[in-house]
This record gives C-alpha cells, sequence and structure tokens, in this order.
C-alpha cells in the first residue's frame, strides 16, 4: 500500500491526539452523528433491506469464488470494446504502468476523479515525482490535496474540518494550484462550493488525461461504473482525451442485474440518499463521444492474498461506503488519520493488515482499535463480520499461523511484544482449569483486599488512571454458596 | 426445571452480590438452581485478545460443567453470546482446520440450553412482571454483546417496567459501546476512557439515581468512570435490582 502512512505510531499513540483535541473531536461527533440519523432513516424505508444486503454479500463471494474467471471475462470486454487492460501486482508496478501512460500523452498534468484505489498506492506522489502534476477534483479530496492534509474518511475525506477551516484554505492555497479564491470569500457552504466550482471548471477544460477509479467493473460487457454526488468525476470521465482507471481487482460484479442490489444499498449506506445523484458508466471507447483512449489498470496489492484466508477475505466484499465509520465509536473519537492508512474505521482496522500484512507497528495494533461492540457488523451493506475478522487478525498477531504473503505460503510467527500478555493468557487458563486453584486466588485476594492498590501497575496503568478499580469482596460468591448451602441456610 | 447457574468468573470473583441475588430471584420464581463448584470460565477473554487456542481447553471444560442440566443461566450477556455465538463457531474453525469434528460434538449440547438472565425470565419461564419492589429512578444500558450478539431487543427494559415503584428513564445514545470491550480498556486507554465519559455523562443527563446494566463488566468500566468523575450514580446489575423486594429491598 501506499508509502505514505509507513512508520506510523501504533494506534493507540495515533489516537492520543485525536481524543484531545476538542475541535476535531467536535467536528468528527457532529459529521458522524448527523449521517448515521440519516442512514438510519434512508434503510428504514426500504422494506426488503435484509433481503437487499444478503443479496450484496452472496453476489460479492460468488465473484470472488470465482474471480480468476470473472477477470478474465472482464478483460476480453473491456479490450473487444476498444480499450487496453494492465496488470499490476503491487502499488509500485501500478503507480510505472500510470506514469508510463501518461508520459505517452506527453502531458504533464491530469485531472483525477476521487478514488480509493489511486490513494492506496500513493499515484499523485509518485506522478510528482515524474513532473507531474494530479489535480483532485471531488470537493472533499480538493480540500485535502490544498491543505497538504491527508484524508480522514472514505467519503468524505476532509470529514475532520469544518467550514471556516476549508475558507482559510482555499484562501492560502488556491492561487497556488490555479485560479484563486474570490476576494471576500466567507464560509458559507454556498460560497465554498462556487469557489471550488471556479477552481475546478479551468482545470476540467484544459487537462487532456483523466485518471478515475470505479466502484464496479460489470464483467460481462467490460462497464465500469462511478457513481457520485458533485458531478465532478463525470467531467474528469467525459472531456479529457485519454482516461486511466485504476481499479482493485475485488470490484467486479458479473452482470449489469447485479448493480441493482447495489445501486440501491450504496447511497442509503454512504450519504443516505435513496439514489445516488450521479451514476457514470463507460465501455471502452465510442468515436466523437468521451475519451479516444481507455486504459484500465487492474491493481492486486495484496488482495489475492487476502482472498486466500477463508476468514479474513470477507473484507474484499466491501463497497466503500463508509457507512462503519460512520457508527463507529472508535473512530469518532480517535479520528481517521489514526488508522495509518487511506481506510480508516472498522473497515481499515481490517482491511490494512491484510494487505500490508502485520508487520508494522501500525498494523499489527489495527485488529486491536476495536470494543468488538459491532455496530459496524450490523450497518454494513455486504454483512461483513467485522468483529469475527478482527478477532481472527489477533489470533495472528499473537500467536502466529500460516498465511498467504506474495502469493506464496509463509508461516507467521507471533509478533513481539505480547509476551506478557501470552503468559499472563496461559497462566490464566491454567487457574480456569484447576477450579481449586482458582479458588484459591479469589481466598487469596479476599483475605489481602485491604492492601489492594486502587490503581494497576505495569499494562492496567492507563486503565486505571482514568478509573476507579471495584474493590475486591470479603468472600467469593463460591464461598458464599458453600457455606451455606446454596443460601438455603441463612447466611447472607 | 434444574437450571444451573453459570456466574462468570468475574462476578464469582469480584460481583458476588450479583450472583446471590439471581439465586434469590431464582429461588422466588420456584426454580431450582444448582451452581456446579468446578465451574470457571467461558473463554471469552481469551478468545476476543486472540488466544483461541487457550480458549479451546476452558469451552470444553464448560461443557462437561453444565452438559447434564436443562438449562445455564447466566447474568452476563457477553459470556451468554460467547457460548451461544462463539462456542459453534470454535468448533467450525477447528474442523476447518482439520482437526474433526470432536470439538464442535463436545460443544454442541450446551450452545442451546445457555440463556441470558432476562432471556430464561421472559423466554424460558414467561414471566415480566418478576414481583419486584425497588423505588428508584433507572435508566437502562444495553450492553453490546446483550443488544447486538444475543439479541436481547425490549426483554431487560420490560422487566424493569414491571418493578414496582421502578421509573424507568431512556438514555440517551443507548446502544452506543461504553468503550469497555475486555482489553481494549488496557489497550486504548484514551479512546476507552473518553467513550466511558461519554456514557456516564448521558446517563447523567436523564437524572436518574441508578444505571442499570445486565453486565458487570461493563458496569465495571462505567462505574470506575462515575467515580473518577465524582459522578453521583450509582451502577447497579439488573439482577440485584430484580431480585429486590419489599421485604427485602436491594440498597
Ligand atoms: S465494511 Fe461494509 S459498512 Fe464498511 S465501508 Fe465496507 S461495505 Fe461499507
Amino acid at each position: 500500500m501506499s508509502g505514505t502512512f509507513v512508520g506510523m505510531p501504533a494506534f493507540p499513540e495515533a489516537a492520543h491526539e485525536a481524543v484531545n483535541n476538542p475541535t476535531l473531536r467536535g467536528n468528527l461527533r457532529h459529521a458522524t452523528h448527523t449521517i448515521r440519523a440519516k442512514r438510519e432513516k434512508a434503510v428504514a424505508e426500504v422494506s426488503d433491506w435484509a433481503q437487499l444486503r444478503e443479496a450484496g454479500k452472496q453476489i460479492k463471494d460468488h465473484t470472488l469464488r470465482h474471480l480468476d474467471r470473472y477477470l478474465v471475462q472482464l478483460e476480453e470486454s473491456v479490450m473487444a470494446a476498444g480499450g487496453t487492460v494492465h496488470w499490476a501486482a503491487d502499488a509500485d508496478e501500478a503507480n510505472d504502468i500510470v506514469t508510463q501512460l501518461v508520459k505517452m500523452t506527453g502531458e504533464s498534468e491530469v485531472v483525477k476523479v476521487k478514488s480509493m484505489a489511486t490513494q492506496e498506492i500513493g499515484l499523485n506522489e509518485a506522478l510528482e515525482a515524474e513532473g507531474i502534476r494530479a489535480y483532485e477534483t471531488d470537493l472533499a479530496e480538493l480540500i485535502v490535496q490544498l491543505g497538504k492534509d491527508r484524508p480522514s474518511h472514505i467519503l468524505v475525506p476532509a470529514i475532520h474540518r469544518n467550514r471556516g477551516e476549508i475558507r482559510d484554505i482555499f484562501e492560502r492555497e488556491m492561487s497556488e494550484w490555479g485560479r484563486p479564491a474570490p476576494e471576500g470569500l466567507s464560509d458559507t457552504p454556498a460560497e465554498l462550493a462556487e469557489a471550488a466550482r471556479l477552481h475546478l471548471r479551468e482545470k476540467f477544460l484544459r487537462a487532456k488525461v483523466g485518471i478515475s477509479g470505479a466502484n464496479f467493473m460489470v464483467a460481462d460487457t467490460g462497464t465500469l461504473v462511478v457513481v457520485e454526488s458533485e458531478g465532478n468525476g463525470r467531467m474528469c470521465l467525459t472531456l479529457p482525451e485519454t482516461l486511466i482507471s485504476v481499479v482493485g481487482i475485488e470490484k467486479i460484479v458479473p452482470t449489469w442485474q447485479d448493480l441493482e442490489v447495489f445501486l440501491q444499498t450504496l447511497p442509503r449506506s454512504s450519504t443516505a440518499e435513496r439514489m445516488n445523484p450521479y451514476t457514470s458508466t463507460w465501455t471502452g471507447t465510442t468515436d466523437e463521444d468521451g475519451p479516444g483512449t481507455f486504459h484500465l489498470v487492474l491493481l492486486d496489492n495484496g488482495r489475492s492474498d487476502t482472498l486466500a484466508d477463508e476468514v479474513g477475505r470477507q473484507a474484499l466484499r466491501c463497497i466503500r461506503c463508509s457507512a462503519c465509520l460512520n457508527v463507529c465509536p472508535v473512530y469518532e473519537r480517535a479520528g481517521g488519520h489514526a488508522y495509518g492508512s487511506v481506510y480508516p474505521g472498522p473497515i481499515g482496522a481490517i482491511l490494512s493488515p491484510q494487505l500490508r500484512g502485520t508487520g508494522s507497528e501500525i498494523d499489527a495494533s489495527l485488529p486491536y482499535a476495536s470494543t468488538l461492540c459491532g455496530a459496524c457488523y450490523e450497518v454494513c451493506p455486504v454483512a461483513i463480520d467485522i468483529p469475527e475478522v478482527l478477532v481472527h487478525l489477533r489470533e495472528r498477531i499473537v500467536q502466529g499461523g500460516p498465511v498467504v504473503h506474495e502469493g506464496n505460503k509463509v508461516v507467521l510467527k507471533p509478533a513481539k511484544g505480547h509476551a506478557a500478555e501470552r503468559a499472563a493468557m496461559r497462566a490464566a487458563r491454567w487457574a480456569f482449569a484447576h477450579p481449586g486453584a482458582l479458588r484459591t486466588g479469589q481466598r487469596l485476594a479476599s483475605r489481602t483486599r485491604r492492601l489492594h492498590p486502587r490503581t494497576l501497575p505495569g499494562p492496567g496503568k492507563a486503565w486505571s488512571d482514568t478509573r476507579d478499580l471495584p474493590p475486591v469482596p470479603a468472600e467469593p460468591f463460591r464461598d458464599w454458596w458453600q457455606r451455606t448451602g446454596g443460601g438455603k441456610e441463612g447466611g447472607k | 426445571m434444574r437450571v444451573a447457574l453459570f456466574l462468570t468468573c468475574v462476578n464469582d470473583t469480584l460481583y458476588p452480590d450479583t450472583g446471590r441475588a439471581v439465586v434469590k430471584l431464582l429461588t422466588r420464581l420456584g426454580v431450582d438452581v444448582d451452581f456446579p463448584m468446578s465451574q470457571t470460565c467461558c473463554g471469552q477473554a481469551h478468545y476476543n485478545t486472540g488466544y483461541r487456542h487457550e480458549a479451546e481447553p476452558l469451552a470444553r471444560h464448560f461443557s462437561d460443567v453444565f452438559r447434564e442440566y436443562e438449562a445455564i443461566v447466566t447474568p452476563s450477556g457477553s459470556c451468554g453470546a460467547m457460548v451461544r455465538e462463539l462456542y459453534p463457531r470454535m468448533g467450525e474453525r477447528a474442523r476447518a482446520e482439520g482437526r474433526g469434528s470432536g470439538l464442535a460434538a463436545a460443544l454442541a449440547p450446551v450452545v442451546p440450553k445457555t440463556f441470558e438472565l432476562t432471556e430464561f425470565l421472559v423466554d424460558v419461564l414467561g414471566v415480566t412482571d418478576v414481583g419486584a419492589y425497588y423505588p428508584h429512578t433507572v435508566t437502562y444500558h444495553p450492553t453490546c454483546h446483550g443488544l447486538r450478539g444475543l439479541g436481547l431487543g425490549d426483554r431487560p427494559r420490560r422487566l424493569l417496567q414491571a418493578v414496582k415503584g421502578l421509573e424507568l428513564k431512556e438514555l440517551p445514545g443507548a446502544d452506543e459501546c461504553c468503550g469497555f470491550g475486555g482489553t481494549f480498556a488496557l489497550k486504548n486507554p484514551d479512546v476507552s476512557a473518553a467513550m466511558g465519559t461519554d456514557k456516564v455523562r448521558n446517563a447523567e443527563s436523564t437524572g436518574a439515581e441508578v444505571l442499570c446494566a445486565a453486565d458487570n463488566s461493563c458496569l465495571m468500566h462505567i462505574g470506575g468512570t462515575m467515580g473518577r468523575l465524582e459522578s453521583d450514580m450509582r451502577p447497579v446489575h439488573i439482577a440485584e435490582i430484580l431480585a429486590s423486594t419489599e421485604e427485602e429491598p436491594t440498597p
């Protein structure tokens, strides 16, 4: 995945800052609670939501099971429609392919449709290094780009910013990148949107190359689909002479009919709309209409490895609606940046450690960035059991085990730094397997209870710094039960 | 009906009052309660922290201890969900790993017979008015594993509404996690504390005297946070409210 985020500290440290930043927490709280309430309403309107959810799950599972077959079919149909297909095993390969394709056009700037895949591989930075400037055209992406910031949400990358901050960024940065912000810009949504529109229009009309991702790829016709709210994506898809789409291999659906399900569940889950305002589809090239040259770059970058894991593979069903982020109480407090990836929140916590492996500090900490409360699973429109995958990845981290890495089967060693915990878990298991030992321990705790500190030493300290521990009772339940014959012989 | 009380290791060690309340309540309702002394822990903490292999022998032990009873009742939504939801999954995983169906077969008998306390009262005994008296204002926090794991729905609230003298206050943001999450509280203390604080503030806004839940682990976290915030509220397990009577009131 992208080099942008490597070297991130583990999640708890990364979250520390956000938790203690009241502006950020306020922005996040407001935004997630608003969309959460709207989503609930939009979903409640659909009487067969449970069936739609199940259908989405089934279609995705079926496609993933036969991914090799559908990918070949897709390649054939894209070529038949006049497009060219490229295969990229990892981020570097994808970036090289796109860079070469842009260079072949002789252009030094491109306009971009909002795309997670190109963020995942760090395409903008790779293009920049080759002297090509990439302009983001999605409003929120534009804010992130102008603010030299990082996205913090899948759908609303600038969710951590409020209107005042956005006005300041526009005033300060727009002139650097093109048309400056109008004089006396206020922070009303209408004025901010108008400033962005004027700034972007100039770029749409000038650019000869567009770069996009896709929400779906239809195997039997070779059609790509982008759904969006602003229409900026459609401008990028239709105005430039060359269009390059970079798409993860898991985004396939077999037929147009399958889209029916997702075009209902995606907008309601993500923006709480009944239907997204713009649905653009393109199939290869057509004379005199849209780009004359079309390239599709199919991106693996850890997806095949993820597919090899029978519990973890369900993460590839994700349609990036971001509903799980908006309900996650941990995301709400920690903010998107703490996840160290373009995929934040619950889905990020299971996707990043699978795509990138659990080798880095941040990736090894992500499966623990959840209380397993289950709110994410409940809202997911393709029924990804995120808590199940989290626990599965925790197991991989503390106990090691077999995984597929770059196509090869390897056995992971347990991660470092869990030795004390492992010993404690073993000891607890031993005591629990020996009820006598458990009882001795309980009695000892009861007898020495006046000596117990109200704060914990070691790893428990941080918890007891902010919460009081309960006092140890004078008598564990089992002693009371035995002493009183199950409460029958007096003794309260 | 011969029913086993599965009290859970946390309740046994730290919250014996909850255990005594369950015994008092069930006995009052005519249930013959047994507490098998060899019970220990369902293995949830192990499982959820990633030590599935350490959890397996605990699950087997649980099954050995409880399999002969007609029903197994536990005053904990999360330990109930461990048995009902995750034991079958452990069996499946063992099978998928080529270790045969021994584990699945060993665990199968206890899975459908295990009930969280409020579920047992409403679904098995068929009562919502358990004859309790508790003259306090109470707000109810549905814990995540009870709410989404077991799907307890409005059973606990129906039971509370039938308690004489009790005034139930709606908790804003009730279905949001309190931030405990077992080892989450240790591994992510900042986020955990922030969630706990929000939960307590929401509870305080109801003006209730008592925050009630069906899981002492969550109550430990919420109560610990109340202590630090010098809140006037008290955490109380639902069993202690339902066990309370005019003759013998729970404070
Ligand atoms: S995991 Fe589910 S809820 Fe989260 S973004 Fe993906 S599809 Fe949406």
